[in-house]
């Protein structure tokens, strides 16, 4: 008998299998990742996700006997009332109570669950949505550069010697040259004293000539030549920017119920999760605003409350003002959000429009403005009345291309919206 | 057992071998000592050389999913059970098992490190002498698996499927392996007609044949003008329509055989790929025969060997007591009204059906003399069962062995399904003149060829359209599901390369009930 502690193995042996499954059972995960999205709360967005797939796509057939035809015995145990001659109804539904034998596989499922990991289903999630205007056009020639190696080259510096890539060379050469190995000069040098030893002179006269030759090969031909060495090469290739900052901009005045200030909440989420994921570092900044604007954290943002009045133009400002003051443009990616359920103070909208045109959209790489409906939809169909933020904004879209404009009515549009916003190759408002 | 464990455990008999509920390396040896001087000693048993592995959770978990073996081909189903596993187990509706054996040459059983020092030992006495004793004696196995192989044969096998997704890409070999998957339950000899299977062998000829291939391979063949079909004759009578058949091995009932062996158009990686399926399957195919009598053989060994360790005071009262427990709940059968009911628990049945086998040997009943005059009282329980676990299967153990006492210990009914009545019909109860009808009825539940379909390759049309000719033998008007078997034979037609017919055909009026045909997808 032989004990053999197994636990220290690598772990994780079935994960190409995992991934295969994945990969076959792509489409219906997809389309459950995102049902599964509607239902679920911000909050969870960056946690894994349970999804039920319908085994169809992945179903693995065989030949199956159909228990609804012929005549079939079922043995079973349990009786407790019947006696020989009695008549049992057909149960309904199911495959009745007998003979039900469980297949191992769990084939006879009509759908099962498992757990996606976090990165999984956040790629799925993602899969076909881009952001727009990665690299800053800006900061193409920019002097922030990554070396990236590329391949060889002849001359270089020192500290780039390729050993390997040199004594390679060095090798194919000396084999090709036929320089004589060490062995086989320390073997002539010992059969020439051999022979020495015997005193044959016609012998000794040979070995000596085949050793000079040998010797005098070995130093014509040099271990190492100049052309032997190659030194490693390095490109410099100019790194995009990835740090990138984004600013969430909410109205939370009276007129914004909790339904709404939700959506917003959605939308900001989905947001800050697929900028993780493009950007190696994200900051954000939380300003609300009623009829003036603060920098708030995250907690007071999302759950406080507050009244007033609504001065959209506040914000912008707020936004501007922090902008400037901590993030350079040359440094960081600027992305903007704004939610708002489009009421505005009367003559603030066209102070917006020109802040908006003028100050705020050349900073940015992308700003989205999501209008946020009181939950009875419709507003997507363009049939309700425009709000004033919302008219005056539509002045302002055409002429910038990287600001896009939506209407969110329940959540389970969020994504829908999110979707449009960031397809690739996708339509902007 | 020469060595200083072994006189220790002696010389302290009436010390318990360990306390409390953790395990040690230590421990696990001095158990195992312990539980293998009863094994021989008491109950006779003959086992293969153990090699106890310790693994994890995890790793359970990835043994469960490459179908319990230790190394399995990649392939996306393995990683859909896998998710199914640990879904069910992460949720608490399915405790993982205690171990899994595999039945190799050494016999190699994985223990979990959660398990207590008393699982620990109960599953040493279930896997490693239990099971082991039934691997290396029970008929099937040793006609059909060849214990030392396995292993080697299966590292081959990963190891060529990631050759031929090197060579071939993921895609291709995925087509061919999806495909002979949905065949894999026809890709079994049923009969034993060869010698046993050498699977070292196998490998060795698998290369040979490749080598010699490539050696002798031409190109200028491929020019060779071959017969066109015209010059054949389109007339081909019976009689060499009959010939044909006879030269191809028809009928044939190896579906995977005839196609990795006929197929038209298959590359010779291919075939390898679908022998590799066909091997794998073989090696189950014991296994489906025997799960209930494999079960039962290790739950009886692990129940009288904790009990008399037990009684020699080698395990304390509260293991004891937590072995019963664990017992108890393995040998629950719940009845068929129950929720939970899903079949025969082969542990509950095989057990009980073992125990009562013991009994009857032991303190017979004069109703056991009048059913099973032969060991009623013979007084050597554990020749009677060793003879049973060497020579029986499911199907033939339920046929012989199953008494009266065990049919109404579990109270097994009989009912006829006629789909053509509009209900259920009891045929037999627990009672006089029903246990011989429950046992024979019983015994057929378990006979493998009445389970699957009976399916066989009966024609391939090699003058016209190639077209691949199955036949399912229809019995008692039992027809197949049809949407399965619809995707089953797109399945075959995607390896057999031309279009694949199905014919359900009464066995009894040789009457065909019904045509299924499948056409070669574009792909």
């Amino acid at each position: 008998m032989n004990i053999v502690d197994r636990r220290p193995n690598p772990k994780g042996k079935s994960l190409s299998n995992r991934q295969r499954f994945l990969g076959r059972a792509r489409v219906e995960v997809k389309s459950a990742v995102q049902e599964a999205l509607r239902k679920r709360k911000v909050a969870d967005v960056e946690h894994g996700e349970k999804v039920a797939i319908p085994t169809r796509g992945i179903s693995e057939p065989i030949f199956h006997h159909n228990r609804r035809t012929g005549k079939t015995d079922h043995v079973i145990p349990g009786n407790k009332e019947y006696v020989r001659g009695d008549e049992i109804p057909r149960p309904t539904g199911g495959e009745g109570q007998g003979g039900r034998e469980g297949s191992p596989d769990g084939s006879g499922e009509d759908a099962f669950e498992f757990t996606l990991s976090k990165e999984e289903f956040l790629d799925m999630f993602f899969e076909d949505l881009e952001l727009p205007d990665l690299v800053k056009k800006s900061l193409k020639d920019t002097t922030a550069v990554d070396l990236q190696r590329a391949g060889y080259t002849v001359t270089g510096n020192p500290s780039n010697l390729s050993v390997p890539r040199t004594l390679r060379n060095s090798m194919g050469r000396r084999i090709a040259l036929h320089r004589p190995k060490l062995a086989e000069i320390e073997k002539a040098q010992q059969a020439l004293e051999e022979a020495r030893e015997a005193g044959d002179e016609e012998e000794i006269a040979r070995l000596t000539r085949e050793f000079e030759s040998l010797e005098r090969r070995s130093k014509i031909i040099p271990y190492i030549d100049p052309i032997d060495v190659r030194y490693r090469r390095f490109d410099r290739v100019p790194r995009p920017n990835t740090e990138a900052v984004m600013f969430c901009l909410m109205d939370v005045s009276g007129s914004m119920t909790e339904a709404m200030k939700d959506l917003a909440k959605r939308f900001f989420m989905l947001l800050h999760v697929f900028l993780t994921r493009r950007y190696r570092t994200v900051d954000v900044v939380f300003i609300r605003h009623t009829s003036t604007a603060e920098e708030v954290d995250e907690e007071t943002f999302f759950y406080s409350r507050e009244t007033g009045g609504t001065v959209v133009s506040t914000a912008l400002e707020k936004m501007l003002e922090i902008a400037r003051a901590r993030y350079p443009i040359d440094r960081w990616n600027i992305y903007g959000a704004q939610a708002s359920d489009g009421d505005n103070y009367g003559a603030d909208s066209s102070r917006c429009v020109s802040l908006l045109g003028g100050d705020v959209l050349p900073l940015c790489q992308y700003f989205a403005y999501v209008e946020v409906g009181d939950g009875m939809g419709g507003s997507l169909t363009g049939l309700s009345r425009d709000s004033d933020l919302w008219r005056a904004y539509s002045e302002v879209a055409p002429a910038h291309e990287h600001f896009a404009m939506r209407r969110v009515g329940d959540p389970a549009q969020i994504f829908t919206v999110f979707h449009e916003l960031f397809a690739k190759g996708g339509v902007r408002a | 057992m020469p060595n200083g464990f072994a006189d220790a455990a002696q010389l302290k008999a009436e010390m318990p071998l360990f306390t409390g509920p953790n395990w040690d390396f230590n421990g696990l040896r001095r158990v195992y000592e312990a539980v293998e001087r009863i094994a021989f000693d008491e109950l006779g048993l003959d086992v293969y050389p153990v090699q106890i592995e310790v693994i994890t959770s995890e790793q359970m978990l990835d043994a469960y999913s490459s179908v319990g073996l230790p190394l399995m081909y990649r392939h996306w189903s393995f990683g859909k059970r896998f998710a199914y596993h640990e879904t069910l187990y992460r949720k608490g509706l399915q405790g993982l098992a205690y171990e899994i054996v595999i039945n190799s040459n050494p016999v190699i059983c994985y223990i979990m490190e959660e398990n207590s020092m008393t699982m620990q030992t109960l599953v040493i006495a279930h896997a490693a002498f239990g099971h082991n004793h039934f691997f290396k004696n029970n008929y099937l196995f040793r006609q059909w698996t060849d214990a030392d192989g396995i292993l080697d044969y299966l590292s081959f096998a990963r190891d060529y499927v990631a050759k031929c997704e090197e060579r071939h890409g993921a895609d291709e070999v995925e087509r061919v392996l999806d495909a002979a998957h949905a065949l894999k339950e026809h890709g079994v000899n049923r009969y034993a007609h060869r010698s046993k299977p050498n699977l070292a062998e196998e490998q060795r000829r698998t290369d040979e044949r490749r080598a010699h291939e490539e050696a002798t391979y031409n190109d200028l063949w491929r020019t060779v003008p071959q017969l066109s079909k015209d010059e054949e004759g389109s007339e081909v009578s019976e009689k060499q329509k009959e010939e044909l058949r006879q030269h191809l091995g028809l009928p044939e009932e190896n579906l995977l055989y005839f196609i990795e062996k006929r197929a038209p158009r298959l590359e010779d990686w291919q075939r390898e790929l679908i022998r590799i399926v066909r091997n794998v399957s073989q090696y189950f195919y014991p296994q489906k025969q025997l799960q209930l009598m494999n079960e039962g053989c290790a739950t009886f060994c692990h129940y009288e060997i904790m009990n008399r360790l037990h009684d020699k005071g080698l395990i304390t009262e509260g293991s004891m007591l937590e072995f019963l427990h664990s017992h108890s709940s393995v040998v629950f059968q719940p009845g068929f009204d129950d929720p939970r009911f899903s079949g025969f628990n082969p542990y509950a049945l095989g057990f009980a059906m073992m125990r009562d086998i013991k009994r009857m040997c032991e303190e017979p009943t004069p109703e056991d003399r009048e059913y099973f005059p032969e060991i009623a009282g013979c007084g050597d329980p554990f020749g009677v069962l060793r003879h049973a676990w060497a020579n029986y299967r499911d199907e033939s153990f339920i046929l012989q062995y199953l008494s009266p006492a065990v049919i109404r210990q579990f109270k097994i009914f009989q009912i006829a399904d006629d789909s053509s009545k509009p209900s259920l019909r009891v045929e037999a109860i627990h009672d006089e003149l029903g246990y011989r009808r429950v046992r024979s009825a019983l015994s057929k539940q378990y006979d493998l060829s009445r389970r699957e379909p009976d399916i066989q390759v009966v024609d391939v049309d090699l003058t016209g359209d190639r077209c691949l000719i199955l036949a399912h033998y229809v019995h008692e008007g039992v027809l197949l599901e049809e949407k399965t078997c619809r995707s089953v034979l797109r399945y075959a037609a995607s390896l057999w390369g031309y279009a694949v017919k199905l014919l359900e055909i009464e066995a009894a009026t040789d009457k065909t009930l019904k045509t299924y045909e499948a056409a070669v997808e574009p792909t």
